[in-house]
């Protein structure tokens, strides 16, 4: 006989499992079912036939010829010998990694799942390092789009926090017309990425542009920022700053208005100066929130496309070019299971980078927020 | 009495009403309601005097052209993916005609060889050889309406060559030197400093065809047949050997006689610097003869064309080496020198959609057919910003034309001269027509060439890569099936 009173138990049970499923099927069904299609994309050859495409299953041979077959070059860059200034900057790398793990092992959260972990992302930070010092500190060595996206990620992203950091800390003072100055910094945010990448190749041309008739009177007309590789790059990461630094600045500012004025008035009063008040009160209050921004940046930092995209092509050669940029180019030549190959990867580095971020940054927010 | 005017009342209405409803059939155009999707190249050029000509097209046929512009690296992939998922958005494309292989094999392009044929209007005949060939047939059926007609030359600044006593270059040697003295010298009269050579060289546009133009002289001596990109018997890539790397080296020479910023500027950036008079030479299609005599040009009158430098060494395809031209080297040399023009493109032409309906086609034919005909392309390619250049016969051979529209006697006959020189030429060179001729091109050639021009590769490894590059598309696509395609191009 059936009991209707365990019977109703039971679908209370499974209720709320229920009412959620339909929404986390549908979440899926956009996030998932993409992510396995051009899985499919990247190990297959696909090739526009009349009526549709012709998809060919040929394994990781996209890869392969991403990591080490004709577009090494492109995606990997060119290697050379390590100089001595990589080999100082490897060792102190792995005694940073070794005292990481020294730390570890000493704490009471050890386990044999946190030890893997770490292993992951100390192996692939060590690969990432090797790759970029390879790539940029040696005679021969050139960046591929890989490390074009790590300079444009790393680089870039310390930069628009140190600056948002610094521009929020100016305007959470009481100076004349700080809300004038709040609206200002905010403006390039409520841009197009599009429209900021014009603006800055406008005013880089250094032939018509705005500063051309100062580089004239420096006598350098004979030379263009933009046919040096370094020179292009730094023009990209600056637009790209002018356009994020506004983020970094109003959250930051956020951040740093809601701090106690009590606690920063005792400071003062038991005589802390402005460095230890910034050191022992700002800094660990705001550090939670960084992490956040800081992440949330990253993110979208490995996406970078626009800029580069016009205010460069890409170019000079493929220095300027960045990882969503070589998909997109890749794409562009109906090399669609390459593009596909090369925003997975794309995906890899972004998840690991950001994993290793968190995890490297945990133990200090934990402290902080202690 | 009253019932007369009743009568005559009802008859009036009547026959105002039967009036009022046969006009709009008597004016009733044949495409009313027809809308035709066109794809092409968002710039002034091409679009722009379409879409300066579609509202005439409408008043005399009702049918409403539509313009769609894109940059010029997303014309192939956008026709491809239209076409292929069968979205079929576009109805026509004015495009390269070098890529309609790709196109007419999956049987994407009308053949238009019926209606052409029954089309007086386009004066057909009068289309030059080469474009109702190479740029229009695929397998003896027309499948594009040329609409341009193009060819590299050379440029040269006529006022300063003449002051200094200097003839224009027939060797890539001699453009270098006329670049070296002008380089630095103020040729405008505005206190600045210009430059002896303007090349477009930006990565992802139109300056692939560039270095194939100096490549040209250095690899095909025997005639159109021959060839320049790859051997005719094995299709292995020629551009891993002396030649080529002589041209590389001439390519990127010509950048130290440059703007600064020369390996970004694209076509339209280095005509604006010809026309502001700031360059002594530039190399390009036919228009900057137009460009040079619109309002506002300061070298209207100064401008001088000529057939593509060449060189007294050629390729010997045995050995890969540079070898001096003789009479059976280089049967084509004029005083030494072998000369290969290059039909780089081969000119603007409209193809149509196979999947647009009956109406739409026709419609799509009647537009191409109208900027085609003599009345409106004859105005057309005598203005710069149209990017047009001449291809019909009667062109060439009715200098009013031209002199009409700004030329002096003497520029127009140089001007066309150096068209036809190159038009005539035994030793043109043809672009690449095997399929994928985009990837070859536009992708591999264009990328290393550019990387090596901003120094991140050295010349060697540049020849290497884009032979490599080249190398894979081949195997990829079947190298038997990709030889006698390109056998077939050169007329094997």
């Amino acid at each position: 006989m059936l009991n209707i009173k365990t019977f109703e138990e039971r679908l209370d049970r499974q209720a709320p499992a229920l009412f959620i499923m339909p929404a986390v099927l549908i979440v899926l069904s956009f996030s998932i079912f993409p992510l396995i299609v051009s899985l499919f994309v990247a190990l297959s050859r696909l090739k526009f036939v009349k009526g549709g495409i012709e998809a060919k299953y040929i394994g990781f041979l996209n890869f392969k010829k991403l990591l080490f077959g004709s577009q090494q070059y492109h995606f990997l860059g060119k290697f050379d010998q390590l100089t001595a200034i990589g080999y100082v900057i490897m060792s102190v790398f792995v005694i940073l990694i070794l005292v990481w793990f020294y730390r570890y092992f000493r704490s009471n959260n050890f386990s044999l799942v946190g030890t893997f972990g770490r292993l992951v992302v100390a192996t692939g930070l060590f690969f990432l390092l090797m790759l970029t010092l390879i790539n940029l500190t040696t005679p021969k060595g050139l960046p591929g789009t890989l490390v074009v996206t790590l300079v444009y990620v790393v680089l870039g992203v310390v930069l628009q926090y140190m600056i948002g950091l610094g521009l929020a800390m100016l305007c959470v003072q009481k100076i004349k017309g700080r809300n004038f100055f709040r609206i200002v910094f905010f403006v390039p945010m409520m841009i197009t990425p599009v429209g900021i990448a014009y603006l800055f190749r406008m005013l880089t041309d250094m032939t018509k542009g705005p500063f051309a008739p100062i580089v004239m009177l420096l006598g350098m007309e004979e030379t263009s920022w933009a046919v040096i590789p370094w020179g292009a790059r730094i023009a990209v990461m600056i637009g790209d700053a002018w356009q994020w630094i506004p983020f970094m600045f109003i959250i930051l500012l956020a951040g740093l208005e809601s701090l106690s004025i009590e606690q920063k008035e005792a400071a003062i009063i038991d005589g802390a100066g402005s460095w230890q008040i910034f050191r022992d009160i700002t800094w660990p209050t705001l550090l939670p929130v960084s992490v956040t921004i800081v992440l949330i940046r990253l993110i979208e930092a490995f996406k970078i496309i626009d800029l580069p995209n016009v205010m460069t092509n890409g170019g000079p050669g493929i220095a300027t070019e960045s990882l969503s940029l070589h998909a997109y180019f890749n794409w562009r030549t109906m090399d669609l299971s390459g593009s596909a190959a090369v925003g997975y990867l794309l995906m890899v580095v972004a998840v690991f980078v950001c994993l290793s971020f968190v995890s490297l940054v945990k133990n200090q927010v934990e402290i902080a927020q202690q | 009495m009253s019932q007369l005017n009743f009568k005559l009342i009802t008859s009036i209405v009547l026959a105002m009403g039967t009036l009022l409803f046969t006009l709009p059939a008597v004016h009733a155009k044949k495409y009313d309601g027809v809308t035709v999707n066109i794809i092409t190249m968002e710039a002034p050029q091409i679009k722009g005097p379409m879409v300066k000509r579609a509202p005439d097209f409408k008043k005399l046929t009702g049918a409403t052209i539509n313009i769609i512009g894109v940059p010029f690296a997303d014309i192939y992939p956008k026709m491809e993916a239209d076409f292929a998922t069968g979205t079929n958005s576009v109805d026509g494309a004015v495009f390269a005609p070098q890529w309609m292989v790709d196109f007419i094999e999956p049987g994407y392009l009308e053949d238009l060889t019926s209606k052409v044929k029954a089309d007086s209007a386009i004066e057909w005949d009068d289309i030059g050889y080469f474009f109702r060939s190479f740029s229009s047939t695929y397998g003896g059926k027309i499948y594009t309406i040329p609409l341009d007609g193009d060819f590299h030359m050379i440029y040269y600044r006529t006022d300063l060559l003449d002051a200094a006593g200097i003839s224009p270059p027939t060797t890539w040697e001699e453009y270098i030197y006329i670049a070296s003295r002008f380089h630095g010298q103020d040729m405008n009269g505005d206190g600045t400093p210009d430059y002896g050579s303007c090349i477009s060289k930006k990565r992802n546009a139109q300056a692939y065809w560039m270095i194939l133009s100096v490549a040209g002289g250095f690899i095909q001596a025997k005639g159109t047949g021959e060839g320049m990109f790859f051997d005719t018997k094995t299709m292995k890539p020629l551009v891993n050997n002396e030649a080529f790397s002589r041209a590389l080296d001439i390519y990127k020479e010509t950048t130290k006689y440059a703007p600064p910023d020369e390996i970004n500027l694209d076509v339209g950036d280095t005509r604006g610097l010809w026309t502001a008079g700031r360059c002594a030479l530039t190399l390009d299609w036919g228009d900057i003869g137009t460009l040079a005599i619109e309002k506002g040009s300061k070298v209207k009158g100064k401008t001088g064309a000529a057939i593509l430098p060449g060189s007294r060494k050629v390729l010997d395809r045995s050995s890969g080496k540079l070898v001096s031209c003789d009479r059976a080297r280089c049967p084509y040399a004029i005083n030494g020198v072998n000369h290969a023009p290059f039909a780089a493109y081969g000119g603007w032409s409209g193809a149509i959609n196979t999947a647009a309906s009956a109406k739409v086609k026709d419609a799509a034919y009647d537009f191409f057919s109208y900027m085609a005909q003599p009345k409106q392309s004859n105005v057309d390619v005598t203005i710069g910003i149209t990017g047009m250049n001449p291809y019909r016969i009667s062109q060439f051979e009715t200098l009013s034309n031209w002199t009409n529209a700004g030329f002096s006697k003497a520029s127009a006959e140089n001007y066309l001269g150096a068209i036809k020189a190159s038009l005539n030429s035994p030793n043109m060179i043809l672009d690449l027509r095997v399929p994928k001729n985009q990837r070859y091109q536009q992708v591999v050639l264009d990328t290393e060439v550019h990387r090596f021009l901003s120094g991140e590769i050295s010349k060697e490894e540049a020849m290497q890569r884009i032979e490599e590059g080249w190398e894979e598309i081949t195997e990829e696509m079947g190298r038997e099936e990709q030889l006698n395609a390109y056998r077939k191009t050169l007329g094997y």
